[in-house]
């Protein structure tokens, strides 16, 4: 029930938003809104007959608030007030009745219950309402809906919605839509009489991948399920079908999620082999970097809170920013005096990473923080019901490659990228040259930290924010880039990509910790093999 | 008893560990006997949670020679050696589990508690012989020995060197420890082995078992220093060191070095595997977070700041940075880890032979002033 009316309020925040944008339509619309308020007008004493024939009055207005105003109708949300006879949506929270207005939208505050009264309706109204919203929302404009309440109906279809949804089959045009209708359809004539009709109709089924066409097929071939044998091959062979379809696109989710762990441990590895491979310093800090990224994510949504869609963008260079100068003052501060000491710079900067860790909880708390996740980046595609991406991950996937593109041009057609090959390469001769090595080191060392914070911003999406966010990707990072081969960005970026496949691949087969163990094992086997990487470097500058 | 003559000529040159053993000698027959025989009300009384506290600083100290011994002396910083020490420690930990016996909260004889927590109905084949006291400790060092072994052999054969030694150490003793934490394990899962009850028959509570197993850590502290002193000033000790400053040059001259690399670490790691099951019985429990990278890194600094390559300074190190977290956790506990973090700082920074070593500088300026120039 609750959820009903949530969603009932959800429709109506949506059809308000979407009247905001189409201002200018709404005013040419005013005509019909006073028509509707009379209406509205009249459903508070009018008997149950008067009612019925406003709804149907509303369901043929053709205006697209009929759908939210006849849902919470249905839902028993619809109030009038007492004092100006308003027609209001009311929503119960603790003591107090929330109101909205169920024309504009517009929120009226809070009410007593004995200000407000409920619109009464009956049984007989109910069918009507169902009935006409069934209708109205299979003939709305927007296929989404039209596919949501399809997918409504099937759920538990009955022999009276049937005739609906073959009087919208005719009218249907969009591919997804007509899909989900000919599953109802096929799924009510599946118990048709006709074996003609039930082995169409099991035709159809096969062909969809609703979960439901799935277990009135199964019904089928159970046994005790229908004796014809014709029959229960055919079922039997749709299952199948279903079956293996369901196959391919449980791979190609799993390719998906394996895609976006692997971009996650891009992002985090690719500022790494920077500052590893390019630089040959260890920074056991990195992973703490990219805590201070995430928690700059956090401070940015603190200081904006109204405009948490765009605090991502406000984030990705403030990140960079943070992460960039707290690696340019380590490297000033500690990493410059250790140079061709790695194992120094190992534990110096493994310290850091405990103060940074240690001041991240001073400064904040030892508690996760929440951090928002922006409405445009919540929910997820859905291209068939079988395989929904989430656009987090999709977000991320597209985001950490663009890092890497960004980062490649800038090691390729920048002067800076030039004096950082030129350096990593060979740095006396660099010098020689006339670079001034210790501002590269700076700068490189800064992009590379800057990126670990832009990786953390990413990060404050899929997991808590937390001081100990960093330890978790920072062995894993590091096997990353030994993995791609130190001092190659293409070598980590197929790395990342390939070790995120591998685990999610594992996963299902040997449950997660295990699957982590066995890419570490992998791994370690695999350096045997070829100790520097996948992609090693070549030249005298790889047998330092 | 071994021949006191042998062992004063293992540690001529070793002003440190004389020094050092002779002050282990006397704190352990002073601790003991204050703890024993003075009344608790007595201001010199030295309370049985000390002895204890000291007997864990000791199997610290003994864990940090055996790191001191493959990274100062063989340059390879190994940031895996805790994983050594726990596998130690689990080792011990079955033997005091399997002594449990009816005793356990579900009274079976033969299962542990947590299995029959889990509804496991036989003990797993792996568990079997750690009721015998012979076994378990023949498997405290094979078991990290093997390990070592194997993982040495694939690293050092195939020339993993340096820093990427180091973060696959790293990543062992990461794996070792989420394979730890799985109850399928038969581990005891995040819990790990707890609630001993006696070890050879003697109650773990008792203050007399207390002492004893504080005295026990004394010994084998001395006698793995005197080991160790005596491996690092053996022949192998001194290629293992020419290993440590000129790999190549070693191997030109034809020696295997990967042999000695492999040699060394795994008497380490058996060395790490005593001190782990030392621990255990005085701490009374382990569990899978003794695996975590941090305690590995941790023993690092302690090393660090004692002075490496010197076995004495790991001891100093360990005993120092002990005490120092033990002070801190108690009294400030948020400073602890700042402390931490700038101790790994400074010392890379400023101390690079730690504290033996300024201690060492500081006599050579002395030396340097007397002496007529």
């Amino acid at each position: 029930m609750t959820s009903l009316l949530r969603g009932c309020l959800r429709a109506l925040t949506m059809l308000a938003l979407s009247l905001l944008c189409v201002l200018p339509t709404a005013w040419a619309e005013e005509n019909v809104g006073v028509d509707l308020m009379a209406q509205l007008q009249q459903f508070k004493d009018g008997s149950f007959d008067d009612k019925a024939r406003i709804v149907a009055a509303l369901e043929s207005s053709g205006d697209e608030r009929a759908i939210a105003i006849l849902k919470s109708l249905l839902a028993g949300v619809l109030y009038y007030r007492k004092d100006d006879e308003r027609v209001v949506i009311v929503k119960e929270s603790d003591d107090a009745y929330q109101l909205t207005d169920v024309l504009n939208g517009e929120s009226l505050g809070e009410a007593e219950r004995r200000d407000v009264k409920k619109i009464p309706i009956n049984n007989a109204l109910r069918g009507q309402l169902r009935g006409a919203l069934a209708r109205l929302s299979l003939s709305h404009k927007n296929p989404a809906v039209r596919l949501e309440a399809v997918k409504e109906i099937i759920k538990d279809i009955d022999a009276d919605s049937v005739p609906l949804l073959r009087e919208a089959l005719t009218k249907e045009t969009d591919d997804k839509v007509l899909e989900a209708m000919r599953t109802g359809v096929a799924m009510m004539d599946v118990g048709s009489d006709d074996k003609a009709v039930r082995l169409t109709a099991i035709e159809n089924l096969g062909d969809t991948l609703l979960p439901e066409a799935r277990q009135h097929l199964q019904a089928l071939v159970e046994p005790g399920g229908v004796s014809d044998a014709d029959i229960r091959f055919a079922a039997a062979q749709a299952l199948a079908q279903i079956e293996s379809r369901r196959q391919v696109y449980d791979f190609l989710e799993t390719v998906f999620f394996g895609l976006s762990l692997g971009s996650v441990l891009l992002l985090a590895a690719i500022g790494l082999a920077i500052t590893f491979g390019v630089m040959g310093v260890i920074n056991m800090a990195h992973g703490e970097l990219m805590m201070l990224g995430a928690y700059t994510t956090y401070v940015v949504q603190l200081l904006m809170p109204n405009h948490i869609e765009y605090s991502l963008l406000v984030a990705v260079p403030a990140a960079f920013l943070v992460a960039g100068l707290t690696g340019i003052a380590i490297e000033r501060g500690v990493i410059r005096f250790l140079y061709g000491r790695p194992l120094e710079t190992l534990l110096a900067t493994f310290g850091i990473s405990l103060l940074l860790q240690q001041a991240v909880r001073s400064v904040f708390s030892p508690l996760n923080r929440s951090v928002e996740t922006p409405a445009w980046m919540s929910g997820s595609l859905e291209i068939n019901s079988a395989l929904a991406l989430t656009y987090n991950r999709l977000y991320i996937i597209l985001f950490s490659l663009l890092v890497f593109v960004a980062l490649l041009l800038i090691l390729k057609k920048t002067s800076l990228g030039l004096q950082v090959r030129a350096v990593a390469q060979n740095r006396d001769m660099a010098r020689a040259m006339g670079i001034r090595t210790q501002w590269v080191d700076a700068l490189t060392f800064g992009l590379g930290s800057g990126i670990a914070g832009v990786a953390g911003v990413a990060l404050s999406q899929l997991t808590n924010v937390g001081p100990n966010l960093g330890q978790a990707y920072i062995i894993d990072s590091f096997m990353v880039v030994v993995f791609g081969g130190v001092g190659n960005l293409w070598g980590t970026l197929v790395g990342a990509l390939s070790l995120g496949v591998v685990n999610k691949f594992l996963e299902p087969w040997s449950g997660a910790v295990l699957a982590k163990i066995l890419v570490l094992i992998f791994i370690i086997l695999f350096i045997q093999k070829r100790p520097r990487g996948l992609f090693p470097q070549k030249g005298r500058a790889a047998e330092g | 008893m071994p021949n006191k003559g042998l062992l004063l000529r293992i540690l001529e040159h070793d002003t440190g560990g004389k020094i050092f053993l002779s002050l282990l000698a006397v704190a352990a027959v002073l601790v003991s006997v204050l703890n024993l025989t003075v009344p608790e009300a007595s201001a010199l009384h030295v309370s049985t949670y000390t002895v204890t506290l000291l007997g864990k600083y000791l199997c610290y100290a003994l864990l940090a020679v055996a790191l001191d011994l493959v990274w100062g002396y063989c340059g390879i910083l190994s940031l895996g050696h805790a994983a050594f020490f726990a596998l130690g420690g689990y080792c011990m930990g079955m033997y005091l589990m399997r002594q449990i016996g009816e005793r356990g909260v579900y009274g079976n004889p033969e299962l542990p508690d947590f299995m029959v927590f889990l509804n496991w109905t036989e003990l797993p084949w792996y568990w079997f012989g750690f009721d015998q006291f012979w076994f378990a400790m023949l498997m405290v060092v094979l078991v990290p020995g093997v390990l070592a072994l194997v993982f040495g052999w694939f690293a050092f054969r195939s020339r993993v060197t340096g820093v990427y030694l180091s973060i696959i150490t790293q990543a062992l003793t990461f794996a070792l420890m989420l394979a730890f934490f799985r109850n399928e394990m038969g581990f005891g899962g995040n819990n790990g082995l707890t609630d001993f009850k006696e070890i050879l028959g003697f109650n773990l509570q008792s203050d007399a078992t207390r002492v004893g197993l504080f005295l026990m850590s004394a010994l084998t502290l001395a006698v793995a220093y005197f080991v160790a002193r005596y491996v690092v000033n053996s022949k192998l000790g001194r290629v293992v060191v020419a290993v440590r400053d000129a790999e190549d040059r070693a191997r030109f001259i034809g020696y295997k070095v990967e042999s000695f690399k492999l040699w060394i670490f795994v008497f380490s790691a058996m060395l790490a595997g005593i001190a782990g099951a030392l621990y255990v019985p005085q701490v009374g429990i382990i569990n899978p977070s003794e695996f975590s990278p941090l305690n590995s890194i941790e023993l690092v600094v302690w090393v660090a700041v004692g002075g490496r390559g010197t076995l004495y300074g790991a001891l100093l190190g360990a005993l120092l940075v002990n005490f120092a977290k033990t002070y801190f956790t108690g009294a400030l506990p948020e400073v602890w880890l700042f402390a931490l973090g700038a101790l790994f700082v400074v010392v890379t920074l400023f101390l690079p032979h730690g504290l033996v070593g300024l201690l060492k500088r500081r006599r050579k300026k002395a030396a340097l002033k007397e002496a007529p120039t």
